[in-house]
């Protein structure tokens, strides 16, 4: 454990040595006051669910342009072998650096509760409908993150590992979207697999364990399929 | 320390290692020499558990490579080709870095490991700079510092000296040297004087297989063929050059280089083995001719490795 937390430790220095860090975080609380602001006066309600809208939808961008960099840069430049010469599984690797992007968001979402305490200050939100929604969101952040890491695994191109992600997140993004079209029994299985449709659940402020083991399940899946890349490596 | 049991490897359809076996003792130097793309860096890899074998096995201090990777990985300092490094990191910081990654192998004291590291390295003065501002040199320093921070007993070197400057190349040697009287040190090169000068053994690797392997002075006697002898006389030419033929041990004139009129310079093959200097010599005396100048040149490890490496390119 301690191995992971070192590395842990070292991509979160690589993130806030670089500007990486502080461009992603004042653009996205840039984005996401502008609109909470905006959406505020016109709906005239003491209301987050426009804001977990909002950040849902800069999520789709911004969590591949964190992850792009976690695996294919090291492949690109080489110290992904010396990372693996180190007495440490893969598993530990991939989980290290997982948690430090997590890590990273997690601070950016968590500066978004100043708009929680505007919204307490003046009206008085749904505490169980907020505490549902940042569960939620950081349910997404997981499973988004481990699809970013897993096509970082994939390429030492950052665009291509960017584009990768955003095209198999945007699927499951928007699945729920489509169900409409779709024919009954179809539609069930799209249903349980889009993310938006477990999401919602949550922001109602319902906590069902069945939404909370979809996106475990969803993370789980994605860093396992990350480091069965990284071990095929060897054999090619 | 190091054992290699017909060791082969195939990227995708091409072979990069051929049935390789080999034996490294504790406490030994030894250098991995070939062209580029014979396979010295597959076989590193292989060792280091960066990649998996083919077929064959590797163990380390009795340790398998594959089922106990992570045991043979602790004893292993690696300097990987090329050098790579987290160039958004400061020295300090990504030594700090490894050292804590390998926190089982080293035990409590970090700081001072690391402060002995970096002075070994030489890296006083940048200890506090980010990595992407460093040369090449130190980036070479930090290189090797990484691969000893943790005190392993198996030091293995891809490549440690390309790009650097004269100077620098001799530091860095001086330094492995310096190592090599504690540690099991591999060093892979296409730099001849490089394991000449710091290796006490030498494989020779070549399209995938071990050619050669001795001490580089064993790999000069063994290979010694045909020897070379270049002379310069002056007077009665025309005479000295029917009769030199016959001198015991001479096989042939290789080259005439006619200087002036009445000087010329010859190069004569030698059987091997035989050492017809005396007579020449002798057969100048005796035939009033005069000698200015007599060399004979050894067989250097160079021509050992171009013959080697040539000829096998002939055979395909």
């Amino acid at each position: 454990m301690s191995k992971i937390l070192v590395l842990t430790g070292k991509e979160l220095k690589s993130y806030f040595n670089s500007p990486v860090a502080y461009v992603v975080i004042t653009l996205f609380l840039l984005i996401a006051g502008w609109q909470f602001a905006t959406s505020l006066f016109l709906a005239n309600q003491a209301d987050l669910r426009q804001l977990f809208g909002i950040i849902r939808f800069i999520l789709l961008f911004f969590i591949p342009a964190i992850s792009m960099r976690l695996l294919s840069e090291e492949k690109r430049v080489g110290t992904i072998e010396l990372l693996m010469t180190m007495p440490l599984k893969d598993w530990q690797l991939v989980l290290g650096k997982f948690i430090a992007a997590y890590i990273l968001i997690g601070i950016t979402l968590f500066l978004t509760l100043v708009h929680f305490i505007t919204i307490a200050s003046i009206g008085s939100p749904d505490v169980g409908a907020t505490f549902g929604g940042y569960l939620g969101l950081a349910l997404i952040v997981g499973v988004y993150l481990s699809i970013g890491i897993f096509t970082s695994s994939l390429t030492q191109n950052q665009i291509i590992a960017f584009i990768l992600a955003f095209v198999i997140i945007f699927v499951f993004y928007i699945l729920d979207k489509i169900i409409f079209f779709m024919p009954g029994f179809i539609a069930n299985i799209l249903e349980y697999l889009s993310i938006d449709f477990h999401f919602n659940n949550l922001a109602r402020g319902v906590v069902d364990t069945r939404d909370v083991l979809y996106f475990i399940s969803m993370m789980f899946f994605f860093l396992f399929l990350t480091t069965q890349v990284l071990e095929s490596r060897k054999w090619q | 320390m190091i054992s290699v049991k017909n060791l082969t490897k195939y990227y995708g359809p091409s072979m990069a290692v051929n049935n390789i076996s080999f034996e490294i003792e504790k406490g030994a130097v030894v250098g991995f020499l070939g062209p580029n793309g014979a396979g010295k860096s597959t076989t590193v890899r292989i060792i280091t558990c960066y990649l998996s074998a083919t077929s064959g096995s590797v163990s380390v201090d009795g340790k398998d490579v594959l089922t106990e990777s992570l045991d043979v990985r602790k004893k292993i300092g690696y300097l990987p080709e090329n050098t790579p490094l987290y160039t958004d990191l400061s020295v300090m910081d990504y030594l700090r870095f490894m050292h804590n990654m390998r926190r089982s192998e080293t035990g409590g004291n970090g700081k001072n490991r690391i402060k002995e590291v970096v002075s070994t390295c030489g890296l006083e003065t940048v200890s506090h700079k980010n990595i992407d501002e460093l040369s090449k040199g130190f980036r070479q320093r930090v290189g090797l510092a990484q691969a000893l921070v943790h005190d392993p007993e198996i030091l293995i070197l891809d490549e440690p000296t390309v790009g650097l400057d004269p100077n620098q190349i001799i530091e860095i040697r001086n330094l492995i040297k310096e190592l090599g009287k504690q540690k099991t040190i591999i060093i892979c090169s296409h730099i001849l004087p490089e394991v000449e000068a710091t290796c006490n053994k030498v494989l020779i690797i070549h399209n995938g297989e071990i050619v050669a392997d001795g001490t580089p002075s064993e790999l000069r006697t063994s290979f010694e063929g045909k020897g070379r002898i270049s002379i310069e006389i002056k007077n009665e030419l025309d005479s000295f050059l029917s009769k030199v033929t016959r001198v015991a041990g001479i096989e042939r004139i290789i080259t005439t280089e006619k200087i002036t009129d009445n000087l010329i310079r010859l190069d004569l093959e030698t059987i091997k083995g035989i050492d017809p200097r005396e007579d020449i010599f002798r057969l100048c005396g005796n035939n009033n001719t005069v000698l200015l100048e007599m060399k004979r040149s050894e067989t250097s490890l160079e021509d050992v490795f171009r013959q080697l490496t040539r000829k096998e390119v002939h055979d395909e």
